[in-house]
C-alpha cells in the first residue's frame, strides 16, 4: 500500500501537463478522487485482512509479467492461455507450456516458479542448500507475447500507411494516413527538428518515429482489457529499458567529437574541476547513464502507475462487495465513473508519455550531434 | 520487487521485437513516408508559388489591358478629332472654292454684260448715226428740192469762200 500511495503521489506531479490540457475542472475531480481513494484504501486494508481478498496482490498480478496470460476466473476454474516456458539450464534446453506449473502451484522438471523473495514470480530451481537458483530464462511470457503481437500490429499499420503514401502521391491524406500525418508531422517539425537541428535531424526521424510509434500504440494497446489486450507492456522495466537502451546506444554511437569534450573535458569550467580530481568528467559521466534511466523509469512509472489506479477503482467493488453485496453495487457506481474519467486520462498520458520520451530521446540524440560553436 | 525485476526473457524478446520494428519500419516504411511528405510539401510550395505567379501576370494583364484600352480610346479619339479637323477642312475648302469659283462666275458674267452692253450701245450708237444721216439726206433732199433755193446756197457758199 505504501508503494501505492506513492505512485498515487509522484503521479499527480506527473498530472501537471494532462491536468493543464483538461482543465481546472478535471483538476479537481481528480484531486477529489485522490482523497477518496486515500481514504478508502485505509478503510480497504482492514477490510481485507478480514474478507481475505488482497486487492494489492491482484493489482501486481496484473501489472506484472506472468508464464501464462490469465483471461478470467469462473469459479474456482481459472481461464488462461499457457505460454512456452524455454529455459536454458546446465547445458540442456527445456521446453514446455507454462500450463505444467498449474498456475504456479506444483513443479515440472525440478523447476518452479518462486512464490516469494527477491526472484518471486520468477521460474527457479532449488539448488543443494535449498536456495533459488535461476536457469536462462527465455520464456515467451505475456509481455513479450504482447510485445510480438503489439509490435506486428505496428509494423501491419505503418507498412499499410506507407503503402497509401505510395499509392496517394501528392494527394490529400486519407483513411488512417490521416490519423497518422498529424503525428508525424508534429514529431518532425516540433520533436525533431527543433531539438536536433536542420542538418542532422533528417538522420533521426526513422528512430524517433518507430519510438513514437511503438510506445504510443503499446500505451493505448495495453489499455484495452481484452485478450490479446491489456498487457501492461509499457508498464515494464525490461521493456522501457532495452527502449532507453537503443537511445542511450545511438546517443552513444553517434556522439561526435564536440560531445565527448563536453563530458571529459567540459568547456567553461574552471580546471580545478577537472585535474587533479575529475569531479566534472565524473559528473559529466554519470549523467550520460542517468539519462537513459530515467526514460526508462519515467515511462516505467507513468503506465503502471495509471494502470494500479484504474485496477484499484475496480477492486474497490469486490473489497466492497465481500463485506456486502449492497456496499459492492454501491461503490461500483463511484467505481466505474472514475476508472473511466482515469482511462480518459489515460488516453492522454498514453501520447504524453510517448511524446515525452521521443522529446527526450531527441534532445540527447541533439546534444550527441551539436556542432561546436 | 515483482514489479521492478525484469525478466531476461522478456528483455530478449523485447529487444528482438523492437529491433525489428525499427529495421523493418527504417526500411520499408518511414524513407516512403517522409519521401512523400516532403515531395508533397515541396508540391504544394511550388502549386502555391505558380498561383501567386499567375495571380501577378494576372493583374499585369489586366493593368496591359486597361492600358491598352485606353491608348485605344485616346487613338480613336484622336483619329475622331482629326477627321472631324479634316472634314471641317474640306468644308471650308470647298466652301472657298465655290464662293471663287461663284465670285469667277459672277465676275464673268459682268464683263461679258458689259461687252454686251458696250455692243448693244455702240450698236444704238451707229444705228443713231445712220438714221441721222438718213434723216439729214431727207433734210436736204426736201430743203434743196427748189433751183431757187440750189442757187441761194451755192451763193452764200461762194460768199463764205470770197470772204475767206
Amino acid at each position: 500500500m505504501a508503494i501505492h500511495k506513492g505512485i498515487i503521489r509522484s503521479r499527480s506531479i506527473s498530472y501537471i501537463a494532462t491536468i493543464l490540457l483538461i482543465g481546472f475542472f478535471a483538476w479537481s475531480l481528480n484531486a477529489h478522487a485522490d482523497e477518496d481513494l486515500h481514504t478508502i484504501s485505509e478503510h480497504t486494508e482492514h477490510e481485507m485482512e478480514k474478507a481475505n481478498l488482497n486487492a494489492g496482490e491482484i493489482i501486481i498480478g496484473h501489472i506484472v509479467d506472468a508464464y501464462e496470460w490469465h483471461i478470467a476466473d469462473y469459479g474456482h476454474t481459472h481461464i488462461t492461455v499457457p505460454l512456452p516456458v524455454i529455459l536454458y539450464d546446465e547445458g540442456e534446453w527445456h521446453f514446455f507450456l507454462s500450463s505444467k506449473f498449474h498456475h504456479g502451484k506444483s513443479a515440472y522438471k525440478g523447476f518452479e516458479i518462486a512464490q516469494e523473495g527477491m526472484l518471486k514470480g520468477k521460474i527457479v530451481k532449488r539448488d543443494a542448500e535449498g536456495n533459488f537458483v535461476q536457469p536462462i530464462d527465455l520464456s515467451l511470457t505475456k509481455n513479450s507475447l504482447a510485445v510480438i503481437i503489439y509490435s506486428t500490429i505496428v509494423v501491419l499499420i505503418f507498412l499499410g500507411v506507407a503503402k497509401a503514401y505510395r499509392r496517394r502521391e501528392r494527394k490529400a491524406p486519407k483513411g488512417f494516413q490521416s490519423i497518422i500525418e498529424p503525428l508525424i508531422l508534429f514529431i518532425r517539425d516540433e520533436v525533431a527538428l527543433p531539438t536536433i537541428g536542420k542538418k542532422h535531424y533528417e538522420r533521426f526521424l526513422p528512430y524517433l518515429f518507430t519510438v513514437f510509434f511503438f510506445i504510443f500504440f503499446n500505451n493505448l494497446l495495453g489499455l484495452i482489457p481484452i485478450f490479446p489486450f491489456g498487457a501492461n507492456v509499457t508498464g515494464n522495466l525490461a521493456v522501457t529499458g532495452v527502449l532507453a537502451l537503443f537511445t542511450f546506444f545511438i546517443t552513444t554511437f553517434t556522439g561526435n567529437k564536440n560531445y565527448y569534450a563536453h563530458i571529459f573535458n567540459t568547456p567553461g569550467v574552471p580546471w580545478w574541476l577537472k585535474i587533479p580530481l575529475p569531479l566534472m568528467p565524473v559528473i559529466e559521466l554519470v549523467g550520460v547513464f542517468t539519462k537513459p534511466f530515467v526514460l526508462m523509469v519515467r515511462l516505467f512509472a507513468n503506465i503502471t502507475a495509471g494502470h494500479i489506479i484504474i485496477l484499484g477503482f475496480i477492486s474497490l467493488i469486490f473489497v466492497f462487495g465481500q463485506t456486502s453485496i449492497y456496499a459492492g453495487y454501491g461503490i461500483s457506481i463511484l467505481s466505474i465513473l472514475l476508472s473511466i474519467f482515469i482511462n480518459f486520462l489515460e488516453l492522454l498520458v498514453a501520447f504524453i508519455q510517448a511524446y515525452v520520451f521521443t522529446l527526450l530521446s531527441a534532445i540527447y540524440l541533439g546534444m550527441a550531434v551539436e556542432e561546436h560553436h | 520487487m515483482e514489479l521492478v525485476n525484469p525478466g531476461f526473457g522478456l528483455i530478449f524478446w523485447m529487444t528482438l521485437a523492437f529491433g525489428a520494428v525499427f529495421f523493418i519500419l527504417k526500411k520499408f516504411a518511414w524513407p516512403t513516408i517522409i519521401q512523400a511528405l516532403k515531395d508533397r510539401e515541396k508540391h504544394i510550395e511550388e502549386a502555391l508559388l505558380a498561383a501567386d505567379r499567375a495571380h501577378e501576370e494576372m493583374k499585369k494583364l489586366q493593368i496591359d489591358n486597361e492600358a491598352l484600352l485606353k491608348k485605344a480610346k485616346e487613338e480613336r479619339d484622336q483619329l475622331m478629332m482629326e477627321a472631324r479637323k479634316l472634314r471641317d477642312k474640306m468644308l471650308d475648302e470647298a466652301r472657298l472654292k465655290a464662293n471663287d469659283e461663284a465670285d469667277r462666275i459672277v465676275e464673268n458674267a459682268k464683263v461679258r454684260i458689259e461687252n454686251e452692253r458696250k455692243a448693244a450701245i455702240t450698236d444704238i450708237k451707229n444705228q443713231i448715226a445712220e438714221i441721222s444721216i438718213d434723216i439729214a439726206e431727207m433734210v436736204l433732199r426736201e430743203k434743196m428740192k427748189s433751183s431757187d433755193a440750189q442757187k441761194a446756197y451755192i451763193e452764200k457758199l461762194i460768199d463764205d469762200k470770197q470772204l475767206n
